[in-house]
């Protein structure tokens, strides 16, 4: 993975660690990421997959690549 | 405008509603209650001559030239001491008076070199003016005097004292004490013998607690204390009103001026944010605008390995547009930023968004806010509905317990820290919450009644705890909630922060506050009338900014402490238009306004307004534009007035970052460290070569004005709009006025905005609109602005960055007074004098197990990097915790500070790095490697000739 593979799945994890006291952790952190991340880290993340995200960021990955 | 010096209504104003009616000089005046016979004389046009007094200090009554006749009173009381009552008559003329008042004055005259025509103040002094206003001819007492002949003190880099000149009114005593609130002037003897000391007998200006803000200097009537400028240009001769380029406080100055030189800056006593008080900073660090680095001819070159060549204007914007032109057509629109700068105008930053949102075609565009405010946008507009602080500065008179929590106002904020301390001296109760022992927890005559000095990268977990206190303990005030609040928000907030995992007792081995002192506090703060939270970096920048700002507004909300005066949330920003150039849309997800650029009714206005099509798709902030680039798909970045190489954490990998691009265009007055990887290089200009607006931290917009020609030829904006037409855009401003129109247009808040508006009201804190034409002190007094406040529930996560055995201590950082963020400026004035290099604070404990006293080399490593600086043993710095500030390039704090960021805006974490330090002995490798390619790269062309 590269570096900023990495970063991205760290901001991914950070967020829904964040996140997780929502009542939907895994939509909110889909959605934070729709709102602020640029395509280009979008589709980076979506390309990463599993390698690395935790529970809830990588629902929200999933939500992510359904929408 | 011609010169005239500020009127002087000899004492301050009084605040009361109810008028008195009373008769000077058989005229009817109708004054508040409480306001001095002087002040309603002063009212009415009428100047009772006077030496003690002067209406930014209280009155004194020390001089008895003021003295006045009051029909039924015997004697001649003192005006300034005396109030003005219902239905009094007051003469201040009658030929007892004038004997009197001669009679002072010959004393004083009597002990005063007749020097006037060489004095630098002729012409600018009121014991000149006095003697004149009592009719003065002859003095008939004999030359003993006691102050002439002392040595003048010429230490301070900015002001003289002649002991010689000083008539002993002490208003440089008064004026340190009540405006500035350093103490550090004394009186020392009585009478004619008196004489003004800083501090010990031994110390000078310099070397004593003297924060050189310059109140003294401003209240002293004579020449004894003077600006050293003064006295080598000579008196000014005209004077424009403009704001402070420094720090979010925002005071507003008079530019005193000969022709286009620059005399002094005096605090304008007219000025909503600072009522005549300064700082060092604005009052006096303004050299840096002649500063022979200062350049002022537009540079490029192909490789950042060549030296730059100086070319004419034209060429460069044509150079740098073929080359964004090449780049977007080779890689991609996508692959051009940019990014705004806090230090520029509103106008400015709205139009380097407008170029890279109209011209460059995406939404790449960012702001130094990212690295500062940003968690204060995201969890103020989650929780209460809009980005920014709630109240006016004036509304801490109202306070009567402050929160300061990650801030450190004496030396950020300075001018609002005197006003915070002045209120705290009458009553008001403190809490700080810092790792560090800041000033504020202890200071002459202040004293905090509880200071928390939590681990660093707890904060969360501490206003949890808080929350948890007033919860359980029923301090909530649950009518407030239930009318402003979404109450079943509340109720799931209220549940989670009672949870027993919250209380002070379960989290003192994380926050290392004592349970009790942690209690004691949040009782306080929820039972002690007007609550008032002030926040700084040492909130924002942490892995839980977002959140902390979030938990800061729960316990506002929590405990009623939203929409009067004396309460609210108030971010205390760190450059002078963070909160501009945030309003303007410098976000990349946000337009002016904060309004999500996936807002399709917003992107209208917008497209319509410019006739483009803009992308509704968030662009890249500043810590992804430099992976983009690391990964090759951003490959052009435009930076105006922000140096992302010195203040970005992690200076390796903004460098890496920077390296990988093809353009970088640097637009600034300096050669910063940025620029030592760019390729155009456009010539800034300075706050006092231009016109616009800034907007101070509590959303006020105040005018700046140009007083002098640009040096490089163009304002920032003219030099925007000039690469915008090179790019093929029709931008056709004439005056940034224009700006502010579009602006105002585009922008609901600011909808009543213009700069005649401006003009006349001398000042306005946005909203401004329908509702409130004149502006909006305080900001959500009826209801919050969203609807109904909403509780977010802010969970403790502690950040990755975790202490041990490598790296056993947390590294902190903040800043100096006397330096302004990465220094650019100030560190090209004479405030080096106190600050000449950045030193790292570490506790005695800490320093007797590695060996280290003060002054000795140390070397600073964390898992980003390594660098050197001298060491300070103090115990303001808790043991674990060492302390640094970042304001020299020399020292790159920041090749230590790592990568990790705030989770919802990527806010670096720059409070809370693991590290170890160790004995060294000079810099290290990178520090030397860096110097030699600054060296190399900041060659310029002409200059190597000329040297030849
Ligand atoms: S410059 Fe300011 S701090 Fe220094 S003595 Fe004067 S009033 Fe006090
Ligand atoms: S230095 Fe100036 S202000 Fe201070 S006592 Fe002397 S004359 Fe008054
Ligand atoms: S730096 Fe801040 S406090 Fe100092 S004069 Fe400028 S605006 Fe005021
Ligand atoms: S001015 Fe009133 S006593 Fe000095």
């Amino acid at each position: 993975m590269s570096d900023t593979t990495e970063t991205l799945v760290r901001m991914a994890n950070q967020i829904a660690d964040n996140l997780m006291q929502e009542s939907d952790p895994a939509a909110a952190t889909a959605q934070h990421i729709k709102l602020y991340w640029d395509p280009r880290m979008k589709a980076k993340i979506l390309a990463a997959q599993a390698d690395g995200l935790n529970d809830f960021a990588l629902k929200a990955v999933k939500i992510l690549n359904m929408q | 405008m011609t010169y005239e010096p500020q009127k002087d209504f000899g004492t301050p104003p009084s605040n009361s509603e109810k008028m008195v009616i009373l008769t000077i000089d058989g005229r009817e005046v109708s004054v508040p209650e409480g306001s001095s016979i002087m002040r309603a004389a002063a009212e009415q046009g009428t100047d009772i001559p006077k030496l003690c007094a002067t209406d930014s200090l209280e009155s004194f009554g020390s001089c008895r030239l003021c003295l006045v006749e009051i029909d039924g009173r015997r004697g001649t009381p003192a005006s300034c001491t005396t109030p003005a009552e219902e239905g009094m008559t007051v003469k201040t003329q009658t030929p007892m008076l004038q004997k009197l008042r001669k009679g002072v004055m010959e004393l004083y005259i009597s002990d005063h070199p007749l020097d006037c025509l060489t004095c630098a103040a002729n012409g600018d002094c009121e014991l000149q003016d006095q003697a004149g206003a009592v009719g003065l001819r002859n003095v008939r007492y004999g030359a003993d005097a006691t102050h002439m002949g002392q040595e003048k003190d010429t230490s301070n880099p900015y002001f003289d004292y002649d002991p010689s000149k000083c008539i002993a009114c002490s208003r440089c005593v008064r004026a340190c004490d009540e405006v500035q609130g350093t103490l550090a002037l004394t009186m020392e003897g009585r009478g004619f013998d008196s004489k003004i000391s800083a501090g010990l007998a031994s110390d000078d200006f310099l070397s004593s607690e003297c924060v050189s803000c310059g109140a003294c200097v401003q209240a002293c009537p004579t020449e004894t204390l003077i600006e050293k400028n003064v006295v080598e240009i000579g008196t000014p001769e005209r004077s424009v009103i403009t704001t402070c380029a420094y720090c979010g406080v925002g005071c507003t100055f008079r530019a005193e001026m000969r022709g286009e030189q620059l005399v002094r800056m005096v605090p304008w006593k007219e000025g909503k944010a600072n009522h005549g008080h300064s700082c060092v900073k604005g009052r006096f660090a303004w050299g840096y605008a002649q500063h022979q680095e200062r350049i002022t001819k537009p540079m490029i070159r192909a490789s950042i390995d060549e030296p730059w060549k100086e070319v004419e204007w034209g060429e460069a914007f044509a150079y740098a547009a073929s080359e964004l032109k090449r780049i977007s057509e080779k890689y991609g629109k996508n692959a051009l930023g940019g990014i705004t700068s806090s230090r520029c105008t509103n106008e400015e930053t709205f139009l380097v968004q407008k170029l890279i949102r109209a011209g460059f075609g995406n939404n790449n565009v960012d702001t130094c806010a990212r690295v500062c405010h940003s968690p204060t946008g995201f969890g103020l507009k989650n929780t209460f509905g809009t980005s920014a602080g709630t109240q006016d500065f004036d509304s801490v008179d109202d306070s009567d317990v402050i929160l300061v929590i990650g801030a450190n106002p004496t030396d950020a904020h300075p001018v609002f820290a005197s006003r915070m301390k002045r209120r705290l001296r009458a009553g008001a109760k403190l809490i700080v919450i810092d790792p560090r022992k800041t000033d504020l927890v202890r200071s002459p005559h202040i004293e905090a009644d509880h200071h928390l000095p939590l681990r660093p990268g707890t904060n969360v977990a501490v206003l949890t705890a808080m929350a948890h206190v007033i919860v359980t303990e029923g301090l909530a005030d649950e009518d407030f909630i239930r009318e402003r609040c979404d109450w079943d928000e509340y109720s799931h907030w209220a549940e989670f922060v009672s949870d027993k995992r919250n209380a002070p007792e379960t989290l003192e081995p994380v926050t290392m506050i004592a349970a009790d002192e942690l209690r004691a506090a949040a009782r306080l703060f929820a039972s002690g009338g007007n609550g008032a939270i002030y926040y700084g970096l040492g909130v924002t920048e942490h892995s839980q900014g977002s959140s902390t700002v979030m938990a800061i507004a729960n316990l506002a909300m929590a405990t009623g402490n939203v929409g009067r005066r004396g309460v609210g949330v108030n971010p205390l920003r760190g450059q002078n238009n963070v909160q501009g150039a945030c309003d303007m849309g410098s976000f990349p997800h946000e337009l002016s306004g904060y309004r999500h650029i996936s807002d399709g009714d917003a992107r209208a206005l917008f497209e319509d307004d410019w006739a483009v099509t803009l992308d509704p798709e968030p662009g890249l902030r500043i810590p992804n534009m430099l992976d983009a680039a690391v990964d090759g798909t951003f490959k052009a970045l435009y930076v105006q007035g922000e140096d992302i190489l010195q203040s970005d954490p992690n200076t390796k990998h903004v460098s890496a970052g920077l390296a990988a691009m093809e353009c970088v265009i640097v637009h600034d007055l300096f050669l910063n460290e940025t620029a030592n990887y760019a390729h155009i290089f456009l010539p800034g200009s300075t706050f006092l070569e231009k016109d616009g607006t800034f907007t101070n931290a509590e959303r006020r917009i105040q005018m700046v004005r140009k007083v002098m020609t640009p040096i490089n030829g163009m304002e920032d904006w003219q030099v925007t709009q000039q690469l915008a037409r090179a790019m093929g855009l029709d931008w056709d401003y004439s005056h940034p006025s224009e700006i502010m129109d579009e602006i105002s247009r585009l922008t609901p808040s600011f909808a009543g905005v213009s700069f005649d508006k401006l003009d006349e009201e001398g000042s306005l804190q946005w909203p401004v609109n329908d509702a409130a034409p004149d502006g909006s002190p305080i900001m959500h007094v009826d209801g919050f602005v969203r609807g109904k406040g909403k509780f977010i529930v802010t969970d403790y996560v502690p950040t990755d960055e975790k202490t041990g055995p490598r790296f056993p201590l947390l590294l902190t950082t903040g800043r100096i007074l006397s330096h302004y963020n990465v220094g650019a400026q100030t560190r090209r004035t004479e405030n080096v004098a106190w600050h000449p290099e950045d030193l790292l604070e570490i506790h005695p404990a800490d320093a007797e197990d590695r060996g280290l006293k003060s002054g000795d080399w140390v070397k600073l490593n964390s898992r980003s990097g390594e660098t050197t600086l001298r060491a300070e043993i103090t115990d303001r710095v808790a043991p674990g915790v060492v302390y640094t500030t970042f304001h020299h390039p020399a020292t790159q704090a920041n090749v230590v500070t790592t990568e990790f960021s705030d989770w919802a805006t990527n806010c670096p974490e720059y409070k809370v790095t693991a590290v170890q330090i160790s004995a060294s002995n000079g810099p290290s490798d990178w520090q030397e490697e860096y110097e030699a390619l600054s060296e190399q790269s900041r060659r310029i062309a002409s200059e190597i000739e000329a040297a030849e």
